[in-house]
């Protein structure tokens, strides 16, 4: 066959591992022709809408529907009562607790689902919500954790207060666990006989991951063949299914879960919403579909927060500078019900990451979750489970040790890091971390950004600062962390007992074209294109001929989704591993055609060749083509496969970043002078796609470390429900960041990958904090709590004095 | 509540819809009329993710009564470009990967066709300006206006003389 093309062109063509391949999803979002959960519309179908709680604590005493009902449009109005003989008044959540899915008898949060009207279109839906009277008598709330679990009102009288919980013995009424890692005795000893010790006490504040497309769904049971289908913002397509099996009794494969296009979702469409339990019972009841879609004012004050942990912390050290030892305890604040998003035997996730990308001999970490009167959650926002609250704890206290030595917090870090020959690395709190070389990443970030020229210029401007010409002062942010991502192994990591593993199955079309389908979900991270330049690299056959889908649970292969960085370690695993069982065969069908022994050709780019004579070769789709159209003795015919793949540990990707920035004084507006980030992610599947989504988690950083805020009132009024109120940046407040990386593969991963999805945000968080502490630090800060707003940032200026 | 029908034209073509007072543009360019590009995030007018083009101004139509558009020159993204030859705008943000989930995007681009006819030669920090009422929770922005800046280079690069306004011309070819 004649054969022109060089090989580089052939690689080139491929369009596979390592090449900033443009994106097959851009050609129908750049022209409007997304198809998101709203975009929905079926003949028949009704609208859902919510009377929700205007109290954060109170019983109710009657609800009336009469009016709402006798508005014309109006189709059915549930309430508790409606779903209780069936079962589904409560559902459980992903961290063994349950939650109301309307209420039942109380009302535990403001904004808490009450009665789920259902009428012909939205305006009807609306009205009738104003027509529904409850009437309600007001509890004593309780929005502080502390005060919780001092306070003789009880939260949840469903629960007995004398039995354990999912995860333990509760300690009062108010507790929801106690969850504690390592020693903590021998922890203690280190601690107190340490020659240096240095304290702080922080509070990462509650948020919300607020992705631009609030959660929704549209389910329709037909009735004639008795299947429900259900379309939603679903993170997790493949769960939801097995879980509305589960809670109504349809058989699963009765149940079709589809995730179309979803708006972003960074957490927020991981769990299961009242919203989704309501329109399928509602579909169910009225025969036709239902659609249901919360408005921004319901995403902010009632699907899953995020944060919201008190945290304090003791981290002893020599006198050199070397960390001997570290102890953490946490208060955890879940709100009114336990709703987080973690596997299930790690209550407060990976915050057992916390002793970071330091070679710490001994840690302990305590974590108390409580309930009060706030909205239900506690989900990873654009992390893995709390590691961004474990990667913040740890830097600032790196910077506080830092504080307390008078050393510098550059040097510190050195000092401290694992270094590269102790890979793997076990950690003092029970992690393998697969692999890293943080010296080189830190190195190299310090020489980027001239960290030494920036102290100097730094202190030049304390100078002046303290001569009085100038107002402004300048703060250098470092952070250096470790992420863990990639749950997880099946041995240790489940979701409602559904192990977390990953799939892809893939189908090669007689013309060597392909179809590949994964258990995961994109939501804007680019699968489409990224899993099929993995596939293109491993089976030969060009990225732009391989179609990827996901998120139909009737076609897809069983998987856990998307969500914690896990689509790259796990379902892009599975995707190199599908690709090698494509490569075996086609390399058994390569040999029969070249009539040579199967050992005796090897795959090249796109084709088996027989060893030592390149001239003689079969095409990827010549042997594709061949597996269809005639016998091969010993073979059968077709060319597809599946892999489910179970990782065999986390992966850790990690980054140094840097933020150089400036901060006036008099109005506490802080502006980023420089924010220099580098990643490694191990081997880079799409450099362009890598970089999009460092800028993105960055963003997201910088929103939750200068303003973005979950916040309430001692009444439990949420003040922070609109976008007027919730801090999201525009392209006004947002940097250009500089990025850069190193290469680390993981020694485990088929194909060397780490994810790279929240590591921005993860290490972003901390670098932005410690830029803001680190202007102040020349005049006494030690630690003062996010979000770093004009107001708190003047606040802390004012407190030290700064305007005497 | 009464029905009225009104009439507007979109994406050059004239339509009657009929609608309540009380129905926002937005769900009638969306659920009414097909057009489904522009999105509904805040329904406060704070995100941008409805924006669509009125009478030569960007207009967030999630705070817009339909009834309000009786006359009215809309353009949507629907509007801007199609399949055969996407709108130099379009093809900046695929090249420059200035889109992720792509929620903001049809608004996002909608606005910076506006920005561009109004400034067809804009600095960073105009066109940083010119989208702050458009967020996106993805990009960071920075490929974003990479893609504008690149889109406005290009669009004044196929120019013919620098008094004419492009981005209007560019659009009238599109449609």
């Amino acid at each position: 066959m004649k054969d022109d093309v060089t090989r580089e062109d052939r690689v080139s063509n491929l369009k596979g591992l390592g090449c900033s391949r443009k994106r097959v999803e851009d050609a129908r979002f750049t022209q409007g022709k997304g198809n998101y959960i709203d975009d929905m519309q079926m003949a028949g179908m009704l609208t859902g809408d919510f009377v929700r709680s205007p109290y954060a604590h109170a019983r109710i005493k009657s609800i009336n529907i009469d009016a709402a009902m006798a508005l014309d449009g109006v189709i059915a109005v549930l309430t508790a009562k409606d779903l209780e003989p069936l079962g589904l008044h409560w559902m459980p959540t992903l961290a063994g607790d349950k939650q109301m899915v309307l209420a039942d008898g109380k009302v535990l949060f403001q904004g808490q689902e009450v009665a789920f009207v259902v009428a012909k279109d939205r305006y009807i839906a609306s009205d009738a919500v104003e027509l529904v009277e409850v009437e309600y008598e007001e509890l004593p709330v309780l929005v502080d954790p502390f005060k919780s679990m001092q306070s003789d009102v009880v939260l949840r009288e469903d629960l007995d207060p004398k039995a354990p919980g999912a995860h333990g013995p509760r300690k009062h009424h108010n507790h929801i666990f106690t969850w504690e890692v390592g020693d903590e005795a021998g922890t203690n000893a280190v601690i107190d006989d340490a020659d240096i010790v240095a304290e702080a006490s922080m509070y990462y504040h509650r948020t919300h991951p607020c992705p631009l497309e609030p959660c929704g769904c549209v389910a329709s049971m037909d009735k004639v063949n008795g299947k429900l289908t259900l379309w939603g913002t679903f993170q997790a397509p493949h769960v939801v299914r097995t879980v509305a099996s589960l809670l109504s009794g349809i058989e699963e494969h009765n149940i079709r879960v589809v995730s179309p296009d979803i708006g972003g979702g960074f957490g927020n469409k991981v769990g299961v919403y009242p919203g989704y339990i309501c329109s399928i019972v509602a579909s169910i009841v009225t025969g036709v579909p239902v659609k249901w879609v919360e408005d921004r004012m319901e995403n902010l004050m009632s699907t899953a927060f995020a944060r919201d942990y008190w945290m304090k912390g003791k981290i002893s050290a020599t006198k050199e500078g070397k960390i001997t030892g570290l102890h953490c305890h946490v208060t955890a604040d879940h709100g009114a019900f336990d709703a987080c998003a973690d596997p299930t035997k790690f209550p407060a996730g990976f915050m057992n990451i916390c002793t970071g990308s330091y070679d710490i001999p001994i840690a302990y970490l305590g974590v108390d979750g409580v309930y009060t009167n706030k909205a239900p959650g506690g989900v990873s926002y654009r992390c893995s489970f709390r590691v961004t609250e474990a990667v913040y704890f740890i830097e600032r206290m790196i910077e506080v040790l830092a504080i307390e030595m008078n050393m510098d917090a550059a040097e510190l870090r050195r000092i401290n890091f694992i270094k590269k020959e102790q890979f793997p690395y076990n950690s003092a709190l029970g992690w393998e971390y697969d692999s890293g070389d943080y010296h080189t990443a830190w190195d190299k970030a310090l020489k980027a950004v001239d960290y030494d020229g920036l102290r100097r210029e730094q202190a030049e401007r304390v100078a002046a600062f303290k001569r009085g010409e100038t107002r402004t002062i300048m703060g250098i942010g470092l952070s250096f962390f470790t992420e863990i991502v990639g749950a997880g192994p099946v041995k240790n990591c489940d979701i409602l007992g559904m192990g977390m593993f990953d799939s892809c199955e893939i189908r090669i079309h007689p013309t060597g074209s392909a179809v590949a389908r994964l258990g995961t979900i994109s939501q804007g991270q680019g699968h489409a294109t990224t899993f099929a330049q993995i596939l293109a690299s491993e089976i030969g056959i060009s990225a732009d001929s391989i179609t990827i889908e996901e998120g139909d649970t009737d076609t897809a292969p069983y998987g856990l989704g998307t969500y914690g960085s896990r689509s790259t370690p796990v379902a892009g695993a599975a995707a190199a591993m599908v690709g090698r069982k494509i490569r075996a065969k086609a390399q058994m069908i390569a040999a029969y055609l070249l009539e040579v022994h199967d050992d005796d050709v090897e795959f090249d780019v796109d084709r088996f060749v027989v060893k030592g004579a390149p001239e003689r070769f079969k095409t990827m789709g010549e042997i594709a083509y061949a597996a269809y159209n005639q016998a091969i003795p010993g073979l059968e015919p077709g060319l597809e496969a599946v892999s489910y793949y179970d990782p065999p540990n986390m992966t850790y990707p990690f980054g140094a970043y840097v933020c150089v920035m400036d901060i006036d004084v008099d109005t506490g507006v802080p502006t980023i002078k420089r924010f220099y980030a580098l990643d490694d992610c191990g081997t880079r599947i799409n450099p362009m796609v890598i970089e999009g989504q460092i800028h993105g988690g960055l963003t997201e950083a910088l929103a939750v470390a200068l303003g973005q805020e979950i916040a309430y009132d001692d009444m439990g009024n949420c003040k922070t429900g609109t976008l007027m109120d919730f801090f999201l940046p525009t392209a006004w407040e947002v940097p250009n960041y500089e990025t850069d990386f190193t290469v680390t593969p993981s020694p485990h991963h088929p194909i060397g990958a780490k994810g790279v999805g929240e590591s921005p945000h993860v290490g972003g968080v901390p670098c932005f904090s410690n830029a803001v502490q680190d202007a102040f630090r020349p005049f006494g800060n030690r630690h003062t709590n996010m979000p770093h707003d004009h107001w708190r940032i003047w606040k802390t200026a004012n407190d030290l004095g700064l305007h005497d | 509540m009464t029905k009225q029908i009104i009439t507007m034209t979109v994406n050059g073509e004239v339509k009657e819809v009929i609608a309540e007072p009380r129905e926002l543009l937005i769900y009638v360019l969306r659920e009414k009329m097909g057009m489904k590009g522009p999105h509904v995030g805040c329904e406060t007018s704070h995100c941008g993710a409805c924006t669509v083009d009125i009478d030569g101004k960007s207009v967030k139509s999630c705070t817009m009564f339909a009834v309000q558009a009786e006359g009215a020159n809309i353009t949507t993204i629907e509007g801007l470009g199609n399949p055969d030859a996407l709108h130099v705008l379009q093809q900046n943000f695929k090249e420059h990967h200035g889109l992720q989930c792509g929620y903001c995007t049809p608004g996002m681009i909608t606005r910076a066709h506006r920005l561009l006819i109004e400034n067809p030669n804009p600095t960073e920090e105009e066109v940083r300006f010119g989208i702050a009422g458009n967020l996106c929770r993805c990009t960071g922005y920075q490929n974003i206006v990479k893609s504008i800046l690149s889109a406005a280079a290009e669009m004044n690069a196929a120019r013919p003389s620098s008094s004419d306004a492009i981005g209007q011309k560019t659009t009238e070819a599109a449609e």
